[in-house]
């Protein structure tokens, strides 16, 4: 491989960096309307009455919308393929409102500063309601978040909206309760996890014009252009005909931008008032309105015996899900799915749970997905068996976790919403992973703990985390390969980049296949009338589906070349020798670039153009080995992180460097969410943290030591023997850092963000039990 | 109202509203490498140099800037050029939405600090929030660039 695991710079990192127009907004009509949203003030309530005629009336107003302006149709904002797994329970304007940030009205003016005087002129009566903060105790509360009619699932996902449950699943592989009682070690734990704001640093942002065609044009900040058209169009009753919509440069979404939030709006202002509008949320308004990753309680019971044969996991989950349900169950499920595999040689499993509404913000997907929850919980519990049984825990996971070669059933049984696919894991290079990680962190030097004398203690702590490489039979990617004159190509690909750099190694996969360089390949994607179609950029699809398609067509149109070149040379197909330049067949040759341009101009004149779509039949999982290094302070709990060491088997990394910074920008995510990120609310449900004043993202200063490398896997039914690295670096952040303090100081902190307070507070609590016995 | 802004090395007239901010009034006028990520100067993705000394665009009304001397990356391109070098080696652009700020902020630690430890380089670009990299390829590329100019 020449192209291929290579370390070559992303094809468009220079030109962002130089500030040439790229995002959404750079790309919008200098005429646009500016769209604002009159949002709820409350957690819970009716609208009694709505008064617009004072907005209208203001000079400079274009339009103005309420729920009395739109038909009432439910729909889903989750961004998924079709019928989807979550709940259609939103309306885009709505009589209730369910959390603080609902959408209550929208103005559509010709500046920013006409638009919010409009906002402020809307006379709204609100009836309040008593709101559901609590997701403990949601289920069957006299409060019921969703009690309109008209809301439905599109198949069944147990939702019960009367009792405030909007997805419900279990499972159950040999007899937990009967091989718990056999077992002679038990541990069971309660852990929380919180909400988490995605923060990427470009805001939800959409623009909205009418063509020369009178068709509707949507520039949108999105993961999933090709669901947005669909989804607009079922809801706004548009023909799907009749909506383009183009994903631009997008400044980073790790699942934010998978939903649709001002999509919907834009759409309408532009329909009804035939101009241009368009929509940027402030950065309140991305905490507070788009979406979170779902609070969750884990109940984990783990069985084994004495010898550190693990014989049984029963894990219960409850999710809150906020006021709509979206990715209630994948998520949920996830947290299941795509953790309690790790542990596959167990007699028995179990995984239950139910997936609540409350009057909180909207959780979504979000990078994880469900796995760091599962993750925290599983990995941390593992430890306290470890500590139970008198055991290493790197021992103890050597033990019990899944090796190559293996499987779990719980592959075939859970997918995500729906049945899973049986799989066997043909790369699993976990083990090395975990003796690569022990290694680089000098863990026998530093396990459990090392007393650095000044009221500090180094201390070591480990999680193994998998993911997966696409929904299989769901997610489909497809790519075109256009030849030129000159020989150079166009690479037309439905795949969304996010930032994650999808083109660039799109790109690499399609020079690899035709043997040229990436120069020579031209990257257009995501417009929804000029790509081939992709699901989008979500569930680690797009390396493992989107670039097996790309693979796919570049093998075809490098067939397609030498089916040319024969013609010319006058011998068969098989005879001909290509290196992806010259074409040769015994002593005659002609280069790609002349046969190129003899079919673009001079004889039996064509367009070579070929199409390759991929569906996956399973999802790989990438696997990995996160291990952390803390110097703790013994008397406050206070923390640095000194290093972070990941071992990831990812397959074939396609860009070492991209790999990595997948692999690294996940974990400072993961970190974040581990030690101090946090969404919090205000008694009467109001979001505290609503800006970065408030809500805190790792910077630069707490980063000391990144130490990253990939193990040597091939994955073969992946692209070049890739598998996913998007999402797999954020999982073990959490029960790493829970279980090096657990090592240090021997406090056990179970619920999220670990932050030096919950230590603090943990070791006086230690400290009373002790002094009482 | 009318201010006059010596803009990337050019003065040049803009009309502008009392209450507009540097960031928007910039923007209107195609200066694209300055972005709105947070409207509340925390996150750096609209930094400007102000004068030559770096500041964000979206705390200071335009009014204020009045007579100033204002560079953006637009500005600076070979400069860029050269140091997106660095982050492309690195692989330490992802998204790219706090890249241009980031580089401008580079440019103007180039300039203000001789020989800066590890620690102060943090501390010039704590202010430039990134939610993709992680942070450790972007630093390596800072240093790798700052030796470079060496």
């Amino acid at each position: 491989m020449k192209i291929v695991k290579t370390k070559i710079p992303s094809i468009d990192g220079k030109g962002i960096m130089m500030g040439r127009p790229a995002y959404t907004d750079d790309l919008s009509d200098p005429n646009s309307l500016i769209v604002k949203l009159l949002r709820s003030p409350y957690a819970f309530a009716k609208i009694v009455s709505i008064d617009t005629s004072k907005a209208e009336n203001l000079e400079g107003v274009e339009l103005v919308l309420t729920y009395k302006d739109v038909p009432k149709k439910s729909f889903t904002r989750a961004g998924q393929g079709y019928p989807e797994p979550s709940p259609h329970d939103k309306f885009v304007f709505d009589e209730y409102a369910r959390y603080v940030g609902d959408e209550v009205a929208c103005v559509a003016a010709v500046s920013e500063v006409i638009a919010e005087k409009a906002l402020s002129l809307i006379e709204v009566k609100y009836e309040q309601l008593e709101a559901v903060l609590d997701f403990e105790t949601a289920i069957d509360s006299p409060i019921i978040v969703h009690p309109e009619d008209g809301i439905l699932e599109m198949f069944p996902i147990g939702f019960e909206p009367k009792r405030n449950i909007a997805a419900v699943y279990g499972m159950e592989v040999g007899k937990v309760e009967k091989t718990l009682k056999e077992c002679e070690v038990i541990i069971k734990e309660s852990f929380y996890t919180q909400a988490q704001a995605h923060a990427m640093m470009e805001p939800h942002t959409v623009n909205a014009r009418l063509d020369i065609h009178n068709r509707l044009v949507l520039y949108s900040s999105t993961q999933t252009p090709f669901h947005v058209r669909r989804i607009v169009s079922q809801t706004l009753d548009v023909p799907l005909s009749r909506i383009r919509v183009i994903k631009p440069r997008v400044g980073g979404g790790f699942g934010g931008k998978q939903a649709l939030h001002g999509e919907m709006f834009v759409s309408l202002v532009t329909l009804r008032t035939g101009k241009p509008s368009k929509i940027v949320y402030s950065r309140k308004e991305v905490f507070e309105s788009t979406f979170t990753r779902h609070p969750m309680r884990v109940d984990m019971t783990l069985g084994a015996m004495k010898d550190g044969t693990l014989k049984a996991i029963d894990c219960h989950v409850l999710s809150d899900t906020g006021a709509y349900g979206e990715h209630a169950l994948t998520v949920f499920m996830v947290t299941g799915a795509k953790v309690l595999p790790l542990y596959n040689k167990v007699d028995a499993v179990r995984f239950n749970g139910e997936v609540v509404y409350t009057n909180h913000v909207s959780a979504g997907a979000f990078r994880g997905y469900g796995a760091i929850q599962g993750n925290f919980a599983l990995e941390s519990a593992i430890d306290i068996l470890c500590t139970k049984l008198d055991m290493d825990p790197i021992e103890f996971r050597q033990k019990n976790m899944i090796v190559e070669g293996e499987t779990s059933p719980i592959f075939e049984i859970m997918g995500e919403g729906t049945a899973g696919t049986a799989m066997i894991m043909e790369s699993c290079k976990l083990d090395y992973c975990v003796k690569r990680g022990i290694e680089l962190i000098d863990w026998k030097k530093k396990y459990p703990r090392v007393d650095l004398k000044n009221h500090k203690i180094k201390a070591v702590g480990m999680a193994i985390a998998m993911q997966g490489s696409g929904i299989p039979y769901i997610d489909m990617g497809a790519a075109t390969i256009k030849l030129n004159d000159d020989g150079f190509y166009n690479l037309m690909v439905g795949a969304t980049d996010i930032g994650q750099g999808s083109d660039t190694i799109l790109a690499q996969i399609a020079a690899e296949a035709l043997m040229t360089t990436v120069d020579k390949v031209i990257v257009y994607s995501s417009d929804s009338d000029l790509t081939p179609f992709d699901t989008g950029a979500y569930a680690s699809s797009t390396t493992y589906v989107s670039g097996n398609a790309v693979l796919k067509a570049a093998t075809q149109m490098k067939e397609m070349i030498i089916i040319e070149a024969a013609k010319v040379l006058k011998v068969e197909p098989k005879d001909v020798d290509y290196d992806g330049v010259v074409l040769k067949a015994k002593d005659q040759q002609i280069t790609l670039s002349d046969l190129s341009n003899r079919l673009t101009y001079n004889e039996d004149q064509k367009q070579l153009t070929t199409t390759g779509s991929y569906v996956g039949h399973k999802s790989p999982p990438p696997f990995m080995a996160g291990l952390i290094e803390i110097d703790i302070d013994k008397e406050t709990g206070e923390f640095d992180i000194i290093d972070y060491v990941s071992v990831v088997d990812c397959g074939t990394p396609i860009n070492l460097k991209l790999a990595q910074g997948q692999v690294e920008g996940g974990i400072v995510q993961g970190l974040g969410m581990a030690a101090f990120e946090e969404v919090r609310y205000g008694k009467k449900g109001n979001m505290l943290s609503n800006s970065f004043l408030y809500y805190k993202i790792p910077t630069t200063k707490q980063i000391h030591k990144l130490t990253t490398e990939f193990a040597e896997s091939y994955e073969t039914s992946g692209p070049f023997g890739a598998k996913s690295v998007g999402e797999i670096g954020i999982d073990t952040p959490p029960a790493a850092l829970a279980n090096a303090v657990y090592n240090a100081l021997g406090v056990r902190i179970t619920s999220l963000p670990i932050t030096s307070e919950k230590i603090y507070n943990a070791m006086q609590e230690k400290k009373q039990k002790e002094s009482n016995s | 109202m009318k201010i006059t802004l010596k803009l990337n090395g050019h003065p040049r007239l803009f009309e502008i509203t009392p209450n507009e901010y540097l960031l928007d009034t910039l923007r209107k006028n195609n200066m694209t490498s300055v972005k709105n990520g947070c409207d509340a100067s925390s996150c750096g993705a609209c930094s400007v140099l102000i004068d030559g000394k770096p500041m964000l665009s979206c705390s200071v009304l335009s009014a204020r800037a009045d007579g100033c001397e204002v560079t953006t990356v637009e500005g600076i391109q070979k400069e860029v050029d050269h140091i997106s070098d660095f982050f492309g080696d690195e692989g330490a652009d992802q998204c790219g939405f706090c890249n241009s700020g980031l580089a401008l902020t580079i440019y103007a630690l180039q300039k203000d600090l001789k020989n800066p430890t590890d620690e102060e380089i943090k501390n010039y670009v704590v202010g430039n929030l990134c939610r993709c990299s992680g942070y450790q390829a972007q630093f390596i590329a800072i240093k790798r660039y700052l030796e470079d100019q060496k």
